[in-house]
């Protein structure tokens, strides 16, 4: 085992090939898991309060307006700007502005406005009738959204996170340049600036894989959570 | 039970004013069926809506079991609707859950414990005559046991009050008359207070005890089943009852009717519920100087109780045809004299007419 990570591929060690594949998969993962987190409050936020909506009146109005406004914004920044504006804001609360850690703060900021969008049209999805009849049985807001809103979408939701997984990716690409490691970093400072071609379409073969596995992954989930409708 | 008084509602869309509903009252009594009937955009959703607060009011007042609704907020209100139960046209089930769940969850959602909701839900099942279906998806069900699973969801928490909105319009006529009865045992056997709205007369005609009409946001008539189906008013009223009951002279016979060159008057007869005694028809057979043709007639079967409808073309000398009209008024049949307009191929109707030929 020593030996085989010691022993080198297209010019760098299998263990650093591993290494950087374990940073991309800490990058997605965690900021999967807090964008959707974020995105999910988001979203249900934009839903709830949209015109028609569950909660009505002044107040919605302007919290829809400032999240709304917000998710537009954020969205329209490239994410390579996004990364160096906010550098100092990541200084701030990560201590440093380098490893795969600090990249979370980034990739989280990038990621889930976008997923908030993406999960809104899920949302979007329940039929208004659905939420009628909820209602119609006494089911408060929290309820509403608890048995009715996610679990009717819920199929259509995860594939929306698949989106959001694979754009990800991309961005941990870009994360990874600017100090946080993963493939990305592998075939910028190895592949490109070094010149060393087979190492670069090396892990664009692993990106692909990748893709192709949470691709695969997102719609067996779906299917199976739409599986009697 | 249910007080509508003076109720108003204005749907504003940027430039376009909507008038939902103009001062509507209506009065539904513990216990009955109500039904309101009218064409889409004749408000009745809008008002059905007043009763569990989907939709408030811009005036008037709604008062559910004495309790005035325009006051009631958050758990107050959510507690009030858990009295109601309400039935959807599109059923508005969870379709990828079992049978089971959608009836449990609003039992889910007063928080009942697990042995509780599967007793409730068991219940309410077999009422529906849907228990073998328990386990089943509801993607998996035709339309009338949809229906069937979204009465039971409604019935899962004891209402005094079921709603039904359309609840029989995206179903076909066979699986309309089996929700239909199901209703009237809800009604009958639970001692729910059910209101309806529909614009199928049909759904009046088998299980209301009372009936709006229902015309641009206004109740433009009501009453007792047999009294609006037997003596409709309103112009749009006449337009429902004959979508159920036939009292029109057959196109078919008009031919026949003018090839007649003896003297003769048409007539409409109604017979409604047991207000008729005697043989009319046959007794005006047996008059003197008096042919009696029948040129259409209809039976029709409500609320436990009987119309008939007759067109009879009275043939004799105008004389002996008053005598026989006299006749009939004091039987206690409803008559009404039709005229037809040759050219256009339309009728008119005078009521209790007599006047010149």
């Amino acid at each position: 085992m020593e030996d085989f990570l010691n022993s080198k591929v297209f010019g760098i060690k299998w263990s650093r090939l591993l290494l950087n594949c374990q940073q991309t998969l800490y990058m997605v993962g965690w900021a999967l898991l807090i964008g959707t987190v974020i995105g999910l409050i988001l979203a249900l936020v934009l839903v709830l309060t949209r015109k028609g909506g569950v909660v009505q009146g002044r107040a919605a109005r302007i919290v829809y307006n400032v999240v709304n406004v917000y998710v537009n914004v954020v969205r329209s920044v490239p994410f390579v700007i996004l990364l160096v504006t906010i550098m100092p804001f990541t200084r701030l609360i990560m201590g440093t502005t380098i490893g795969s850690t600090a990249a979370l703060v980034p990739l989280v900021l990038y990621i889930s406005p976008y997923l908030a969008r993406l999960i809104e049209n899920s949302l979007l999805e329940c039929s208004p009738g659905i939420i009628e009849a909820a209602k119609a049985m006494g089911a408060n807001t929290r309820q509403v959204i608890r048995y009715f809103l996610v679990p009717e979408t819920l199929g259509s939701m995860v594939l929306a996170l698949t989106t959001g997984a694979i754009g990800l990716l991309g961005a941990s690409a870009m994360a990874g340049y600017v100090g946080g490691g993963g493939i990305g970093d592998l075939a910028l400072t190895y592949g490109y600036e070094k010149m060393n071609t087979p190492l670069m379409i090396l892990t664009v073969v692993i990106l692909v894989v990748f893709v192709q596995l949470i691709q695969l992954l997102g719609g067996a989930i779906s299917r199976k959570l739409r599986a009697h409708r | 039970m249910i007080d509508i008084e003076h109720v108003s509602r204005t749907f504003r869309e940027k430039k376009t004013e909507v008038r939902a509903l103009r001062d509507v009252s209506i009065h539904v009594d513990r216990g009955e069926i109500y039904g309101i009937v009218g064409f889409s955009g004749a408000g009745k959703s809008t008002l059905i809506r007043m009763v569990n607060r989907l939709e408030t009011p811009d005036e008037g007042t709604v008062r559910v079991a004495g309790q005035d609704l325009s006051g009631l907020k958050g758990s107050a209100l959510h507690a009030m609707r858990r009295r109601i139960g309400m039935v959807f046209q599109q059923f508005n089930l969870l379709e990828g859950k079992t049978v089971y769940h959608n009836v449990a969850i609003p039992l889910i959602l007063e928080h009942r414990s697990k042995a509780e909701i599967e007793k409730r839900v068991a219940e309410v099942l077999e009422f529906v005559e849907l228990s073998d279906k328990r386990d089943a998806y509801v993607s998996q069900l035709s339309g009338g046991q949809k229906q069937r699973v979204g009465i039971a969801r409604a019935l899962a928490t004891n209402p005094e009050i079921l709603l039904c909105d359309e609840a029989t319009s995206a179903l076909d006529p066979q699986t309309t008359e089996s929700i239909l009865k199901l209703l009237k045992r809800v009604n009958g056997e639970m001692g729910i207070t059910i209101l309806l709205i529909t614009h199928q007369m049909q759904v009046i005609q088998m299980i209301c005890d009372r009936v709006a009409v229902m015309e641009h946001g206004q109740v433009v008539e009501e009453g007792a089943v047999l009294d609006v189906f037997g003596r409709p008013k309103e112009e749009v009223t006449k337009r429902f009852v004959r979508t159920v009951i036939n009292d029109q002279v057959p196109e078919t016979f008009y031919d026949t009717i003018r090839a007649e060159n003896r003297h003769y008057r048409l007539e409409q007869l109604k017979f409604i519920g047991d207000s008729v005694n005697e043989p009319v028809i046959a007794n005006l057979c047996r008059r003197e100087g008096l042919e009696v043709n029948i040129i259409g007639a209809n039976i029709s079967q409500m609320q436990g109780s009987m119309m008939s409808v007759f067109i009879l073309q009275l043939i004799g000398e105008t004389e002996r045809i008053e005598e026989a009209e006299d006749y009939i008024d004091a039987s206690g049949a409803l008559r009404q004299r039709l005229f037809i307009d040759w050219d256009s191929r339309t009728i008119t109707e005078i009521p209790a007419g007599k006047g010149a030929d």
